[in-house]
C-alpha cells in the first residue's frame, strides 16, 4: 500500500519537475481560462451588468473547457517520446500510475481556478467571499470528478487517431452531473439569498460521484490499457 | 439458429400487423383522448431502450475482464439498438407532451436522464466508428461509465419540477389497455432481439474478414 502511494507521489514530482521546467501547460491553460471568461462577458454582459445567474455557469464552463485542454495537453507529452509506453512497461500497479496522472490534472485545474474564481468574481460581481469553504468544496469535489473520468479516456484515448475530438465527445456526457451539480450549487451560493442546504446537497451529490468514479476507474484502468 | 430467427421474425410480423387494431380496440384514456394511443409506442420503446443499455454494459464488461470477443460484437448491436429505440422514444415522447403537457420538451428528470442516455450511446457508435484501432476496449470503458452515470444524472436533475408519469402507472393499467401495451412490447422486443442477433452475427463476419486481409496480407 506504502509502495502504491510511493509510485503515485513519484509521477506527480515527475509531472511537476517537467512542468516547472517549462510553465507550459500552466500558462497555457490559464490564458485559454480567462478568454474563456472574457468571451462569455461578451456574450452575458448588457450595459455593466451582468445576467442573474450567470456567473455559475460561466465558472463551471470555463473549468470544463480549460480542463479538456489540459487533460488533452497532459497526455499529449507523454505520447510524443513514447513516456507512456515507458510508465506502462515499469514493474509498478497500474492503479498507481492512473492516480498520480489523476493528482496532477486536479492540482493543475485548481491552480487555474485560484485565477478564474476572482476574475469571475470581478466580471460578474459574484459574492466569492460569502461562503468560501462551500465554494471550495464545491470546487475541490466537482474538479476530482472531472479529472476523474477525463485523466481515464485521456490515457485510453493517447494512441488513437481522432483523440481530439473524441475527449470532449466522451467526456462531456458523462461530466454531465459534475456541471449541474457544480452550477447549482454555485448560484446557490451567489444568488441574493443564499440557500446553503442547497449547496450541501449539491455537495454530497460530488461526493458520491468522486467516489464512484474513483473506483470504477482504477478497477478498469489495468484492462482499459492492456493492449 | 437460422430457425429461430425466421420464427422470431414471423412472430414479430404477426404482431405489428395485429397491434393497430389492438390499440384501436383499447379504450380511450378520459383526459387526453386519442393522443394517449402513442403510450403504446412511447413506453415499449422507452423500456427497451434501457433493456438494451444495460445489456449494452452488461456486454462491455464481460468483454473488459473476459476478453470474449463475441460480448464484443453484441454490445456494437446493443448499442445501435439503444440509439434506434431511443430515437423511436425521443420522437413520440415529444409528440405526446405537446399535446398533453403543452410543451414539447420539459427538463424533466426522466427527460433529461433518457436524453443524455441516447447521447452517451451516440457518443460510444461515434468512437466506434471513428476512433480508430483499439476504440473497442474504449467503447468498453464508455459503455461502463455511462450505465454509473444513469442515477446520477437521474438524481441531479431530480430537484426540478416533474411532469412525468411515475413509472408505477405501468402495473396499475386497467386490462383493456395493458393488453395491447404488452402486446405491441412483444413485438418490439422481439423484432429488436433478431435485428440484435443479426447485427452481432455482420460484426463477427466483418471482423473474420478482417483477419483474413490481415493473414493474406502477410503471407
Amino acid at each position: 500500500m506504502t509502495d502504491f502511494f510511493r509510485i503515485a507521489w513519484l509521477i506527480v514530482k515527475k509531472d511537476l519537475t517537467v512542468e516547472i521546467r517549462s510553465l507550459e501547460l500552466v500558462l497555457t491553460t490559464v490564458f485559454f481560462a480567462a478568454l474563456c471568461v472574457l468571451v462569455f462577458a461578451f456574450a452575458f454582459v448588457e450595459e455593466g451588468r451582468a445576467l442573474d445567474h450567470a456567473a455559475g455557469g460561466i465558472l463551471w464552463i470555463a473549468i470544463a473547457f480549460s480542463g479538456t485542454l489540459a487533460l488533452g495537453r497532459t497526455f499529449e507529452r507523454e505520447r510524443q517520446a513514447e513516456t507512456l509506453r515507458a510508465l506502462l512497461l515499469a514493474p509498478a500497479d497500474r492503479p498507481a500510475l492512473y492516480v498520480g496522472k489523476l493528482l496532477g490534472v486536479i492540482l493543475l485545474m485548481l491552480l487555474v481556478q485560484v485565477l478564474i474564481v476572482p476574475l469571475v468574481g470581478l466580471f460578474f460581481q459574484a459574492p466569492i467571499f460569502r461562503h468560501p469553504g462551500l465554494l471550495g468544496a464545491l470546487l475541490l469535489t466537482g474538479t476530482i470528478g472531472y479529472a476523474a473520468v477525463g485523466t481515464l479516456f485521456a490515457a485510453m484515448l493517447v494512441r488513437a487517431r481522432s483523440r481530439d475530438v473524441m475527449l470532449p465527445i466522451l467526456l462531456y456526457p458523462i461530466a454531465v452531473p459534475v456541471i449541474i451539480a457544480g452550477v447549482r450549487g454555485t448560484a446557490a451560493i451567489f444568488q441574493a439569498t443564499p440557500d446553503e442546504p442547497m449547496a450541501r446537497f449539491w455537495i454530497t451529490l460530488l461526493l458520491f460521484f468522486d467516489v464512484v468514479f474513483v473506483t470504477l476507474a482504477l478497477w478498469t484502468f489495468e484492462p482499459l490499457m492492456t493492449e | 439458429m437460422r430457425k429461430y430467427l425466421h420464427l422470431a421474425l414471423g412472430v414479430a410480423a404477426v404482431v405489428f400487423a395485429t397491434a393497430p387494431f389492438a390499440i384501436h380496440w383499447a379504450p380511450y384514456e378520459v383526459t387526453m383522448g386519442l393522443v394517449q394511443k402513442i403510450f403504446y409506442f412511447h413506453v415499449p420503446s422507452a423500456i427497451l431502450t434501457l433493456v438494451w443499455a444495460l445489456v449494452c454494459g452488461v456486454a462491455s464488461a464481460i468483454f473488459l475482464f473476459r476478453k470474449s470477443k463475441y460480448a464484443d460484437y453484441v454490445a456494437v448491436a446493443s448499442a445501435e439498438m439503444v440509439v434506434l429505440l431511443g430515437s423511436m422514444m425521443l420522437v413520440s415522447g415529444p409528440l405526446w407532451g405537446r399535446k398533453a403537457w403543452g410543451v414539447w420538451w420539459t427538463w424533466d428528470p426522466r427527460l433529461t436522464s433518457s436524453l443524455m442516455l441516447w447521447i452517451t450511446f451516440l457518443a460510444y457508435l461515434l468512437l466506434r466508428r471513428f476512433g480508430g484501432p483499439g476504440s473497442d476496449k474504449l467503447g468498453a470503458g464508455m459503455a461502463l461509465f455511462g450505465m454509473a452515470n444513469v442515477p446520477f444524472i437521474y438524481v441531479s436533475v431530480n430537484y426540478w419540477r416533474t411532469l412525468h408519469p411515475q413509472t408505477t402507472v405501468i402495473p396499475n393499467l386497467v386490462p383493456p389497455m395493458a393488453g395491447p401495451l404488452w402486446f405491441a412490447m412483444l413485438g418490439f422486443l422481439v423484432f429488436s432481439l433478431v435485428l440484435v442477433t443479426l447485427r452481432a452475427q455482420l460484426e463477427e463476419q466483418r471482423d473474420r474478414v478482417e483477419a483474413l486481409y490481415l493473414a493474406a496480407d502477410e503471407s
